[in-house]
């Protein structure tokens, strides 16, 4: 049973790939790039996913990838146009599609709501076609009904086959196919030598035999088909239904279209008639995708790839880790054994350290992941989106090849779904408005990443009207969560859209506007390491800008001491550090420092006391001032007791075995073994602000 | 092996005992990874008074809870003669410092008894049962569950 779940596991695993390829082909005909290869892809990937599925015993999904494919396959030979409404029915089949794939993963028996609907659209395409196929019954037309594997069965078949240089090479042999084929049904075959050179120019690296065979089965031409399914991409093949009536006199037939120059040799006790289809008036042909594969195989050789479980890589990951801390002990104890200074001990230290950086390095290139598996997945949620809202709306990915470390790739598909939906949601204005303001109906909403100076940014940016200020600020006013009349400036104002419990929407959708809308994405980012910006221009639309850290594991910081404890401050926050003079330093009232500061006044924050690891805060001549910003450009300088370090540290969760900490986000093992707590400063900052309703909104706001 | 076995049958467990304020406890010793002696933690902020803060198992973060706090007889002052007893509930990973490990016994199901209906005490809640042995030795046997630091699971 555990084979057969593994298996399974693989199949799966095969189908997102295969469903990603299904969405992106369909993506390319749409934007009408694609040649007729895109349109054999996808139908392919619908292909393997039936196979894979029937052979499971999915009966669900082999039934609606079946009639998906049937589809396709009137598109695939040009039978049905491209047509917006088709395509509509096929991006929503590749949801369904998808859907089914992991109702069938999770066996919950769930039910994708629109199939049996989809299903009944599909029946139409296809019996749309086949009604016009009616019409003109008489007329030649290279349509296939092979595949629909039921009511059209032809007498026979005329199969044309040449092995390519690889199907010798990869040990198949046409003689065993031929033997296949001869279980269907009777079968003549002729095999033609016309290409064969002279000896003296005969050369291995060029096979150049083919076979025809004619078939007389009554088994479908999948059937058929499914005999070369194995060779289909190493040979060129032609699969055709013999004419019904030509069969009848056949013999007549053919003696009479005996090409004398073809020159065929019969080969196996099959000495029938010679056959030649050539002039058989209304052989419908259809090429196989065979053709059309050449150019996509050297595409996939060149990036060959093996199937690693995540939890070896993990587990590499976590060696290195503990190589990062070994490196530093070792430092450490040279250090104190006063060897420091010998060159050759300095030398070998440097190496290790570059060595174990070059290492972590790969490690993490190996868990980097393109972000084209979110962005893909976005598409189908803006759809979904523009359908609840009725609005007509157009995604462009940039840089969907950018990578970032695999975890973060699975935990940016909420955030990036909540503000897709809300961009479509509020981001845009409907039709109307936008004709009214000189805009092409169609909104356009852009999500583009790309990597800046160490750290990944994503921007998802929407053409629409742009951030409509006044009415924030009323929201806002209205709820409580800004004073009236405060003076806020646009940055600040547009920063109240991540307050929790905003919601902008007048009437609440079924989309969004349930007041947990931006303010989860902020804080899902926010636990990724990240950072959330919002820009807004009236009239042109808004841009939401989230910058990540490249990896979840590592972090360059710095290493400060508070009474006897070290921590980790991360040094992305840090904006300078500074021994304060009396000069600088500004008592308000009682307890309140501020540091003149760049011309502005920031709070001064002890970390000590926001650690509770005293109760006044200390001495500022005895301490070292951190200047820290955090992504609202919120800033403040923290005292520390002292600097003396910077490094990179190992990231450990500390909520696995305790849980979370106020201010701290994570901790990390040093030189010596021991854990240091690495601080989040904006987390002491807000916390440190006394007033929570009234001063959070001030803190979030200034932008 | 086979003894361990045959104990199961019969309804009898092994357990570690050890010393706290000159009481004997004793805790299941499925649950137990391992004893280390005491070293110095990182101290956590914001923690409760019995949350003596975190040491690095072998790259693991691991929280040391301070038994004797916990049980209500106050912070311990911990030497180096001092154990910390790594234990495992539910995926989770937690120390607890204790005095002494004094022995490995072997208790049957039979000999536990229920706590006697002591009100107000803090240490009754974190006594799942009481074992007597026949030398007039009590063992009070630790209920890990509840000793566990319940931590808001704020955010995500």
């Amino acid at each position: 049973m555990s084979d057969m779940d593994e298996f399974l596991e693989m199949f799966f695993a095969e189908c997102d790939e295969l469903l990603e390829s299904v969405a992106t082909g369909l993506r390319q005909i749409d934007e009408g790039t694609c040649e007729m290869e895109t349109v054999h892809a996808v139908f392919r990937a619908v292909h393997s996913i039936k196979g894979g599925a029937a052979a499971f015993g999915l009966g669900e999904l082999v039934d609606f990838a079946h009639k998906f494919e049937t589809a396709l396959d009137l598109l695939r030979s040009d039978a049905l146009d491209a047509t917006p409404q088709v395509m509509s029915v096929f991006h929503r089949s590749s949801d369904c599609l998808a859907d089914l794939v992991s109702s069938a993963r999770l066996s919950d028996g769930s039910e994708h709501a629109g199939k049996d609907d989809l299903l009944a659209e599909l029946d139409a395409l296809i019996g749309r076609e086949e009604e016009v196929e009616g019409e003109i019954e008489f007329v030649p037309t290279a349509i296939d009904f092979g595949d629909f594997g039921g009511p059209v069965v032809a007498e026979g078949y005329i199969i044309e086959f040449e092995p390519d240089l690889d199907l010798y090479r990869s040990g198949n042999d046409p003689c065993a196919l031929i033997r296949a084929l001869e279980k269907l049904g009777r079968t003549e075959v002729r095999i033609n030598t016309d290409k064969v050179p002279v000896l003296s120019e005969w050369s291995k690296e060029n096979p150049a035999l083919n076979w025809e065979i004619t078939l007389y089965t009554d088994a479908t031409e999948a059937e058929v088909a499914a005999v070369f399914e194995f060779v289909e991409d190493c040979c060129k093949l032609s699969i055709s239904q013999l004419e019904p009536l030509a069969e009848v006199d056949l013999g007549e037939a053919v003696e009479e279209q005996i090409d004398p120059e073809a020159e065929m040799i019969p080969v196996g006790e099959n000495d029938g008639p010679l056959v030649d289809n050539q002039g058989a008036p209304s052989a419908p042909r259809l090429e196989t995708p065979a053709d059309g594969r050449p150019p996509k195989q050297t595409d996939a050789a060149a990036t060959a790839t093996i199937r690693v479980s995540l939890d070896r890589v993990d587990k590499l990951m976590n060696m290195i880790g503990e190589l990062v801390i070994k490196e530093a002990m070792l430092t450490q104890v040279v250090q104190t054994a006063g060897l420091a200074t010998e060159p050759e001990v300095v030398g070998a230290l440097d190496g290790l350290r570059q060595l174990a950086g070059d290492i972590q390095e790969s490690v993490m290139a190996i868990r980097a992941q393109p972000l084209k598996q979110v962005f893909q997945r976005m598409h189908r949620i803006l759809r979904e989106a523009a359908e609840a809202t009725g609005k007509q709306v157009r995604l462009v990915t940039v840089g969907e090849q950018t990578e970032v470390d695999k975890t973060m790739v699975e935990r940016l598909i909420d955030p990036l779904t909540h503000m897709i939906r809300n961009s479509v949601d509020h981001g845009l204005e409907d039709a109307l408005t936008r004709q009214r303001n000189g805009k092409p109906q169609e909104g356009t909403i852009t999500l583009s990443a790309a990597h800046k100076s160490g750290r990944v940014q994503i921007e998802v940016t929407d053409d629409g009207g742009g951030i409509d200020r006044p009415k924030i600020r009323q929201i806002a006013e209205d709820k409580g969560l800004v004073a009236p009349g405060a003076a806020l400036t646009p940055g600040e104002v547009d920063s109240l859209l991540f307050l929790p419990g905003f919601s902008s929407k007048d009437a609440v959708s079924a989309l969004s506007g349930r007041g947990v809308g931006l303010d989860v994405v902020r804080r899902e980012i926010m636990a990724l390491g990240g950072r959330v910006m919002i820009s807004s221009v009236e009239g042109k639309g808004t841009t939401f800008t989230i910058t990540l850290p490249l990896t979840l594991a590592v972090l360059e910081g710095m290493l400060i001491q508070l009474n006897d404890q070290t921590m980790v401050l991360p040094i992305t926050a840090v904006q300078e550090t500074l021994r304060p003079d009396q000069a600088s330093v500004h008592y308000i009232g009682s307890g309140g420092r501020a540091l003149a500061n760049r011309g502005k006044l920031i709070p001064i924050i002890d970390l000590g006391c926001s650690f509770g690891l005293r109760d006044a805060p200390g001495n500022l001549e005895d301490g070292v001032l951190i200047v820290v910003e955090t992504d609202n450009h919120k800033r403040a300088a923290f005292q520390v007791d002292a600097i003396f370090d910077q490094r990179q540290v190992v990231i450990k969760s500390l909520e696995e075995n305790y849980g979370r900490v106020a201010g701290v986000s994570a901790a990390t093992i040093l030189g010596d073994g021991k854990i240091a707590l690495i601080i989040d400063p904006e987390e002491i900052i807000m916390s440190t602000t006394s007033e929570p309703a009234r001063d959070r909104v001030a803190l979030i706001a200034v932008g | 092996m086979l003894q361990t076995i045959i104990d199961n049958v019969m309804g009898k467990h092994e357990a570690i005992a050890f010393k706290l304020a000159d009481q004997d406890f004793c805790i299941d010793i499925g649950l137990v990874r391992e004893i280390r002696g005491w070293s110095p933690t990182t101290v956590l902020p914001h923690a409760p008074d019995y949350v003596r803060g975190v040491i690095n198992l072998r790259g693991a973060v691991v929280t040391v809870i301070d038994l004797s706090a916990r049980l209500g007889f106050g912070l311990s002052e911990p030497t180096h003669r001092h154990v910390v007893i790594i234990a495992m509930y539910e995926g989770r990973i937690v120390g607890l410092l204790a005095d002494l490990v004094s022995d490995i016994v072997t208790i049957s199901d039979d000999s536990i008894q229920a706590v006697p209906d002591i009100a107000s005490d803090p240490a009754h809640e974190f006594i799942s049962g009481m074992i007597t042995f026949e030398d007039g030795r009590i063992l009070r046997k630790i209920d890990l569950k509840q000793l566990l630091p319940d931590v808001p699971q704020t955010g995500g």
